[in-house]
């Protein structure tokens, strides 16, 4: 190229910047337009459905299909709570108490076992931790049928079957996935605070229970918090475990009312909606830390 | 000197302890590997090769569940078909989905907090209700998004009730959670160093480039967890199919996925030596899939400080 082609192209390189600035400039006044446009659209999508089940339990089957849709049900058919709560058979305040009860219960004995757990795989030496860590990580990878099976013969040897025990007793035993989440928080402590502890005299328990754990408040929090969304959203679990009804948690006693009564469409979104509002409650009561949580579902890898 | 050796005592003495401790901390989770995972994955292995009701003891059949598994039970390879539409569609969709929404939300305009809550949300609908939900809206006759597509001029379809259209709705129904993975591709684009993509507008790279040439390589560990996470997830699919089409998978075995053919094997039939086999052969294409991943991530995949293996 000689001196002058590349001067040529120089000048022609700052014209073309100029009709780039340009079209920079009426880019940069469109776009946020185009993202609100886009975002709010998407997010419509995601509420509609949870609007429409709202109001849809305020409504009889021919609100619910009526064409065009109701925005708002009318008139607003109330007596849709009141028959889906005392529908003969199926107690949905009953199978509300036991949702809470069971997710309750496991979220407790997930957050107690992972945090002493993840607490020894982090900052406790001892042989064949390593090892063992890896194999933790890896038993992720097995689907939770090949585990189903055996575990169902081994209760019902044990006579557990129809029972809550085979639902709750693992949890407190530890859960790969929130064992290695806690790791990684307690990874990141200090170690000067244990040391000093340590030549204090504090026993190990009591470093874990009094000056590690209140550091790692925040991940516990979320520990609890996902863990109890997906126990509460937990299905196959209970379809298998559970026999006598009274003892369904909302998504099995949901299923079964569905198969039951297909076309209760008012009665069916009344139940959703019970089965859904306690989880939004929850959400917007610890936004932050369910919003991080479900970032660091992210962290696994 | 005795000294010395005295404190080295105490040191080794100190070793132990915390030795000891650390078993005592992590036994709750040894008791469950061996309960709960290593126990269980062996039996499963075993039941593979046997017949059993759990009624009567196991009896060894070799080699018999797989052999019918694969040569005479046809609703083996039609949720085996079901599955794979539903896995081959569902997370690429997803992927792509929740990466450009994440775009749109990594910027710090204002609002952007209200909609991550808002995408947030569907993921705590419980999978029944939502399910159930869904059924509903996608009703062939009266249902809202027929409605709405008849609305803007578009062709209506049966949706849940046509063998065709079921899976496609499923698929939409696992779209409409795809937040959960958008706020992860968002977190990763949140740790891209601004100065890298300051310093590529600073060379003349345009948007498309720069997400070409900076963000896209960088997000690629990002990409290849939410990848390998789809994946199984998909493989999973029960809930949802149930609620649909029960166990047989209506309509016309077109929500026959793979799990409920394991479900309704091990506990309606109660077949679980070949239910059993069927968890075998699910554990090992999990295990194949996940392992060609990432056998491929070396060729797509960026990580710092390595970049001979990138371009």
């Amino acid at each position: 190229m000689t001196h002058r082609d590349r001067a040529q192209s120089h000048h022609g390189g700052a014209q073309t910047g100029v009709r780039r600035a340009e079209r920079c400039r009426w880019r940069r006044s469109l776009a946020p337009v185009v993202r609100h446009g886009l975002l709010a659209a998407v997010a419509i999508a995601c509420l509609v459905p949870f609007y429409w089940m709202v109001i849809s339990a305020l409504k009889d089957n021919s609100q619910i299909f009526a064409q065009p849709m109701q925005w708002w049900p009318h008139p607003v058919r109330w007596d849709n709570v009141l028959r889906a709560l005392h529908y003969p058979g199926f107690p949905f305040l009953r199978f509300l108490w036991n949702s809470v009860f069971y997710a309750g219960l496991v979220s407790l004995g997930t957050v107690l076992s992972c945090a002493a757990v993840g607490y020894g795989f982090a900052r406790l030496r001892f042989p064949g931790r390593d090892l063992l860590f890896a194999l933790t990580v890896s038993t992720m990878l097995i689907p939770a049928i090949v585990i189903f099976i055996p575990t169902f013969v081994l209760f019902k040897h044990l006579g557990l079957l129809g029972t809550y025990a085979p639902l709750i007793c693992p949890a407190f035993l530890g859960n790969a996935f929130f064992i290695f989440l806690l790791r990684q928080f307690f990874l990141g402590l200090p170690q000067e605070f244990c040391d000093a502890a340590r030549v204090d005299g504090a026993g190990e328990w009591r470093i874990f229970w009094q000056i590690m754990l209140p550091l790692v408040r925040p991940a516990l929090l979320v520990v609890a918090l996902l863990s109890f969304i997906w126990t509460w959203h937990e299905f196959f679990g209970p379809l298998i475990y559970l026999s006598d009804r009274s003892q369904y948690p909302l998504s099995l006693g949901l299923f079964a009312f569905r198969a039951q009564h297909t076309t209760e469409w008012g009665l069916l979104m009344v139940a959703s909606t019970l089965a859904t509002l306690p989880l939004v409650g929850l959400f917007f009561c610890t936004q932050r830390a369910c919003l991080e949580g479900m970032t660091w579902t992210g962290l696994k890898g | 000197m005795a000294a010395t050796r005295a404190q080295q005592a105490r040191r080794g003495g100190t070793r132990r302890r915390t030795a000891r401790a650390g078993l005592l901390f992590v036994l709750p989770w040894l008791l469950s590997l061996l309960l709960f995972t290593a126990y269980p994955v062996l039996t499963t292995l075993y039941l593979s090769f046997t017949d059993y009701n759990i009624v009567q003891p196991p009896r060894w059949i070799g080699l018999q569940n797989y052999r019918t598994m694969f040569t005479a039970d046809p609703a083996f390879w039609t949720s085996v078909g079901n599955s794979a539409y539903y896995a081959l569609l569902a997370v690429p969709l997803g992927l792509a989905g929740a990466l450009g929404l994440a775009l749109l939300l990594n910027t710090r305009a204002p609002g952007m907090g209200v909609y991550r809550t808002l995408i947030a949300l569907p993921v705590l609908v419980p999978p029944v209700a939502s399910t159930i939900v869904f059924i509903a809206m996608f009703d062939p006759d009266n249902g809202l998004i027929n409605a709405l597509l008849q609305q803007v001029g578009l062709p209506t379809v049966g949706w849940l009730t046509d063998p065709t259209w079921a899976k496609p709705a499923l698929i939409l129904l696992s779209l409409w959670g795809l937040g959960a993975s958008a706020l992860i591709f968002l977190a990763g684009l949140q740790e891209i160093p601004q100065a890298l993509l300051d310093a590529a507008a600073i060379d003349g790279a345009g948007p498309w480039q720069r997400f070409r040439h900076v963000t896209l390589p960088l997000l690629t560990p990002v990409i290849l967890f939410n990848l390998v996470m789809g994946v199984i997830s998909s493989f999973h699919i029960f809930t949802q199919a149930l609620v649909v089409g029960g166990t047989t998978g209506k309509p016309l075995e077109s929500t026959l996925m793979f799990m409920v053919h394991i479900y309704r094997t091990a506990f309606r039939y109660f077949a679980m030596g070949h239910a059993a086999a069927l968890a075998v052969v699910l554990f090992l294409a999990v295990l194949v899939v996940t392992l060609v991943i990432f056998q491929s991530a070396p060729l797509w995949v960026y990580y710092e400080g390595n970049r001979g293996s990138h371009r």
